[in-house]
């Protein structure tokens, strides 16, 4: 297929019908990936905490150390899918005023300069609450390239496929390890983008080892569908990162950040502490990165 | 007259447009393997008789409809007939769920149960079936309500129950859910959910109703038994909704009964004093539709769609949301829903102490407060049943320190 956009933004490309459709910067970056035979790193933060302006720099920090897409998390007041430390961050991301026209507002200024592939990570709430269109198209206005939300299934989707598609934003949806494999069929049909699998059942959080079953998992998800597969939910270490180089497409890291943020932030939000959870954000991203590049690669391990 | 049937109109599990399943992906298959299994047991005589057995002799069913004539008397207006859950077994109307899906729950194979608790009724009820059918129960509650209902959390911890301090948020029965949920995603392949309300994903709006209906059951019969002639008026409290639907649901076509649920006011109408969903008429603010744990239904949260916090002195009724269907019943006009303050459950607990000898929990006292300010609107021919859903052993501390 022919790109027709810009160097950097996202690319046109013809459809069947001959039309001209966007292609997100999700779909370029996963391209590009393929193609070199590399990990993807996906770096979950919560936006807000400690505030919109920190977050602008991590943003820029964490795309510029080689993170290959950014989830914004948008913090919402019950997070009933996350652990203890992304509850901790959404709570100081609330306290700080955050709201989900403010993160869209991130978005708007984020691309100013940067071209990092970016995905709004939300429950359904706060986006229902903004209205469908309006989320849409302000988001799309604002340079966002996809959206997941947490406690949205494909059965409850109907409207906001449609409503998110004609915005040419990518709608993420989750996979589960408790997910049949008619249901990953169905769930992979209802996403764009990439599929996110959840390693395990659970909450999100830093844990020491990835469980047994998920090879089986990501198996069972290749069979299903041809769109990239995220892994996370526990991804925190370098070994983690290497391991998932011989069978996804992309680890994603979210709490192993988040608290890089909170323990650099801890004794309060100076100057000096946001300067060194840039610091702290950017060698952690490196290190994952390079076990995204020198652990098994997908090439080496795919027949 | 025209009948308004409340059913689901869309997809099942849904109220019109209030309901659906909102959860993360993992609780997706539980969740219709649970449909699939509770299906199954409607049907099933012997999970049936089970279930009838144990609601007649471990829980103490049916319970009596009683004539409230000294409580009739002081009002003089219409003759009030009490629905006793707080007979029951544990003291609430809570076992009846509790027991349901406590069987459920063996039926599928889960050897372990977990719970969240506002007031404590639906914890102690939860460990009460779960040691009755030897399985293991963790049952999450805030740390502000196991302050406020303290005799509870002994309660469950006497029956063999683990008892988690949930200090999150507001403290209270939103937060226990949170992290009821989060264990659920957690241990989904060993433990089911016994959620306690009408609230939820699908089936558990339903599910939980139709534990709860043989109270409607039973009170039509006893009803017409003692006075020839339907009810004019229902009235239960609504936090959650489960005594109030469970009352309300054999009733939803006799258009001539009017259906009445009462939320809690606490100490006013401004965003954050109260826990009335579907009081916007009495100008209680905040509430619209939105999602919060697993439905769509009216919540109260801010501009931006952040859940707010409630108050109310009941532990029981201090919750966001409200139970879909009550939503759709509202939105149909078939049941009213109207909210009072604290201090009138308060007076209302005082009340029916005295003029007939029962100390109603604080969340039944608001039903009661309920019919007290609708007096004005009544007249003697008419004839309620107020569903007296729970004792007020727990609440002791709040009455001795306030009354």
């Amino acid at each position: 297929m022919r790109a027709l956009g810009t160097i950097d933004g996202p690319k046109l490309r013809e459809n069947f019908h001959t039309e001209l459709i966007l292609e997100t910067r999700i779909h370029e970056r996963f391209k590009t990936l393929r193609n070199v035979g590399e990990l993807g790193l996906v770096a979950y933060i919560t936006a807000g905490d400690p505030s919109l302006d920190a977050t602008l720099q991590f943003v820029l920090s964490l795309a510029e150390a080689g993170a290959d897409v950014i989830e914004l998390g948008v913090p919402f007041s019950d997070p009933l899918a996350d652990g203890p430390t992304i509850q901790r961050a959404s709570e100081r991301a609330l306290k700080s005023g955050t709201t989900l026209a403010r993160v869209l507002d991130l978005v708007r200024r984020i691309r100013k300069s940067s071209q990092v592939p970016l995905v709004l990570f939300s429950y359904y709430n706060p986006i229902l609450q903004m209205g469908l269109e309006k989320f849409a198209s302000t988001a799309e206005a604002a340079g966002a390239d996809g959206v997941l939300a947490t406690d949205l299934t494909p059965e409850e989707s109907e409207d906001y496929r449609r409503i998110l598609g004609a915005h040419h934003l990518d709608t993420i949806f989750l996979g589960a390890p408790t997910s049949t494999d008619e249901r990953l069929a169905k769930i992979a049909a209802c996403s764009s983008g990439f599929l996110y699998l959840i390693s395990r059942t659970g909450v999100t959080g830093a844990k020491d080892s990835l469980p047994d079953d998920l090879p089986a998992l990501v198996r069972r998800a290749r069979a299903v569908t041809q769109l990239p597969l995220a892994v996370g939910f526990g991804i925190s270490l370098p070994v983690h990162v290497s391991v998932l180089g011989g069978l996804a497409d992309a680890a994603v890291a979210g709490s192993a950040l988040v608290s890089e943020i909170e323990k650099a932030t801890k004794a309060g939000v100076s100057r000096s502490a946001i300067d060194a959870a840039v610091l702290a954000l950017t060698e952690k991203v490196q290190v994952l990165k390079h076990a995204a590049r020198h652990g098994l690669s997908r090439r080496e391990v795919a027949p | 007259m025209s009948t308004i049937l409340p059913s689901p109109t869309t997809a099942p599990g849904r109220f019109g447009p209030y309901g659906g399943r909102y959860v993360p992906e993992t609780l997706m298959v539980p969740l219709f393997e649970l449909e699939r299994a509770y299906e199954a047991a409607k049907g099933d005589a012997s999970f049936q008789a089970q279930f009838q057995n144990l609601l007649k002799n471990f829980a103490g069913r049916p319970t009596p409809l009683q004539f409230a004539s000294r409580l009739t008397e002081r009002l003089g207006g219409p003759r009030i007939y009490l629905k006793r859950e707080d007979l029951l077994h544990t003291g609430a109307h809570k076992i009846n769920n509790a027991i349901g899906q406590g069987l459920l729950a063996v039926k599928i194979g889960k050897p372990r149960i977990i719970a969240e608790t506002g007031a404590g009724q639906h914890g102690v009820a939860t460990a009460t079936v779960a040691a009755h059918l030897g399985l293991e129960c963790v049952v999450y509650m805030g740390t502000e309500d196991m302050a406020r209902q303290a005799l509870n959390v002994a309660r469950m911890r006497m029956l063999g129950s683990q008892v988690v301090a949930v200090d999150s948020g507001s403290r209270t029965l939103k937060d226990a859910i949170n992290e009821a949920m989060r264990d659920w995603v957690t241990n989904v392949r060993t433990t089911h959910y016994l959620l306690g309300s009408v609230l939820g994903a699908h089936p558990y709006p339903t599910m939980v109703r139709d534990f709860h209906s043989v109270i409607g059951r039973e009170a039509r019969e006893q009803i017409l038994a003692a006075e020839k002639r339907l009810p004019t008026h229902l009235f239960a409290c609504v936090g959650g909704g489960s005594n109030s639907i469970g009352l309300f649901h054999q009733f939803l076509c006799d258009p001539d009964v009017k259906l009445i649920g009462i939320e809690a006011g606490g100490r006013g109408g401004q965003l954050g004093e109260h826990a009335a969903r579907l009081a916007a008429h009495q100008g209680f603010t905040g509430a619209r539709p939105g999602v919060l744990q697993g439905t769509y239904t009216y919540v109260l949260q801010n501009e931006d769609g952040q859940i707010a916090t409630t108050h109310s002195i009941s532990a029981g009724l201090d919750y966001p949301a409200i139970g879909p269907e009550h939503a759709w019943l509202a939105d149909q006009h078939r049941a009213e829903y109207s909210a009072v303050s604290d201090q009138a459950a308060l007076d209302a607990a005082r009340l029916l102490s005295r003029t007939e000898g029962i100390i109603p929990a604080l969340e039944s006292a608001h039903a009661i407060a309920g019919l007290v300010e609708r007096l004005p609107k009544m007249t003697k021919s008419d004839l309620v049943i107020l569903n007296l859903s729970g004792r007020g052993d727990k609440d002791m501390d709040t009455y001795s320190r306030l009354l």
